[in-house]
């Protein structure tokens, strides 16, 4: 391959996992955690970001051990990668930011399970070198990280009608008081708590999922008319 | 008596393991298509669950707490829980054939299925002891099922329904969840008054 050849297939590697093969919303992979933890946004992020994480450390680590791992006991040997990384970002969480770690609860040592996670590694970083794996891996991280956060801003604004982000250590965006929004004037009864039960989480992907599907139809529909 | 039956509603309604925890999610939206499939993967996570469960209670308490090793857990359990689904695909192959054949497929993908770890992880975390985490797991295993199930019958009279065509498939399947999830808050700790 040439120079412009390896560029653009990086390039490429790293755009995939943004939009066109996002895990959360169009593979359907790690649906656990993108239910579980987007009641708040601060939560969504905490667990994005520990997701990617171990996404990048597990793809250069089984990128650069692909041609020593045997192919029989491949996915046994991944699982422990992921599992000691997995280990170390937990234990990270709960000495720096205990509050998170408390309101992810057994979310954050479930990433080993993740099938982000184990397959990615499955399906690009034991075929490829360093360089794409990581950018693989960053590039399905922001993924990941975004839908939780599209999903998490949906149902914590309209669950709450508040931004909470204590369990970071920083500050708390209120929209209203005692649930309620004043606009021009008007107060709004706001705070729909359905959405932040778990009822609410099956209920805004679904719709999410509803309004890709519509897109995906219309655009359909406009290339075959 | 009284405690096994609080325990059990407790599990499979007040906090079923799919509808109020999230856990075991894609299993649940990619096997829940067809009946037979669901029960297939329904029994053999049970079997795994209430094994797994006793398993990882014997090895927590009795190699990593006196050694002090309990930050491993993470590493030790799905060792273990690999290794368990390993060996009753052994099993069931050599002596019970048609279970094999029955649950055959399912048996693997059991070791990524988040509720396993899940309820490894919560029975540690919860101080339980030997009896509640082999009856957590089990029951557990039993809520997965009943949502499964429920999931199913609900899924293949949606196939013949005239739904919006945005809404066809996987959308249509997270809005019914997220039904099913409400119906289910409506049992709550009120329920385990009748068993007192």
């Amino acid at each position: 391959m040439s120079d412009t050849d390896i560029k653009k297939y990086n390039y490429d590697s790293f755009k995939r996992g943004i939009l066109k093969e996002n895990p959360s919303f169009v593979l359907l992979l790690g649906m656990c955690p993108t239910l579980a933890v987007t009641t708040k946004v601060s939560n969504a992020l905490g667990m994005g970001l520990a997701a990617t994480i171990v996404l990048v450390f597990s793809n250069i680590l089984i990128s650069l051990l692909k041609d020593f791992i045997p192919d029989k006991v491949r996915i046994p040997a991944y699982v422990v990668i992921i599992a000691s990384l997995v280990t170390v970002i937990d234990l990270l969480i709960q000495a720096l930011l205990p509050a998170l770690s408390a309101a992810l609860g057994v979310f954050l040592p479930l990433i080993v399970v993740n099938c982000i996670i184990l397959g990615r590694a499955e399906a690009f970083a034991n075929k490829n070198k360093v360089l794409p794996s990581v950018l693989d891996a960053i590039g399905m991280g922001i993924g990941f990280t975004l839908a939780l956060l599209i999903l998490a801003t949906v149902r914590e604004f309209l669950g709450s009608l508040r931004f909470d982000f204590k369990d970071l250590g920083l500050f708390i965006i209120e929209f209203g008081n005692d649930a309620k929004i004043k606009i021009l004037n008007t107060e709004i009864y706001g705070a729909t708590k359905i959405l932040t039960m778990p009822a609410g989480g099956f209920f805004v992907l679904g719709i999410i999922l509803a309004v890709k599907q519509a897109y995906q139809n219309k655009k359909n529909g406009n290339n075959q008319g | 008596m009284g405690e096994l039956f609080a325990i059990a509603i407790g599990t499979v309604f007040i906090n079923n393991f799919v509808l109020s925890q999230f856990l075991g999610i894609c299993p649940f939206i990619g096997v829940s298509k067809k009946l037979d499939s669901v029960l297939g993967m329904g029994l053999a996570v049970i079997f795994v669950m209430t094994l797994s469960s006793m398993v990882t209670f014997f090895i927590y308490h009795s190699i990593l707490v006196p050694f002090n090793l309990t930050y491993l857990k993470i590493i030790f359990f799905i060792i273990i829980i690999a290794a368990l689904v390993q060996l009753v695909e052994i099993i069931l192959k050599k002596q019970f054939p048609f279970l094999y054949n029955a649950l055959g497929i399912y048996l693997p993908l059991i070791t990524t299925n988040c509720a396993v770890l899940g309820v490894a992880l919560i029975n540690i975390s919860k101080d339980y002891n030997f009896l509640n985490s082999v009856l957590s797991g089990f029951f557990g295993g039993i809520s997965f099922l009943v949502a499964l199930f429920l999931m199913s019958t609900i899924r293949e009279k949606l196939e013949m329904a005239n739904i919006p065509k945005a809404f066809k498939g996987i959308p249509i399947a997270f809005i019914t969840a997220g039904l099913m999830a409400l119906a289910f808050t409506a049992a709550d700790k009120s329920i385990l008054e009748l068993f007192k």
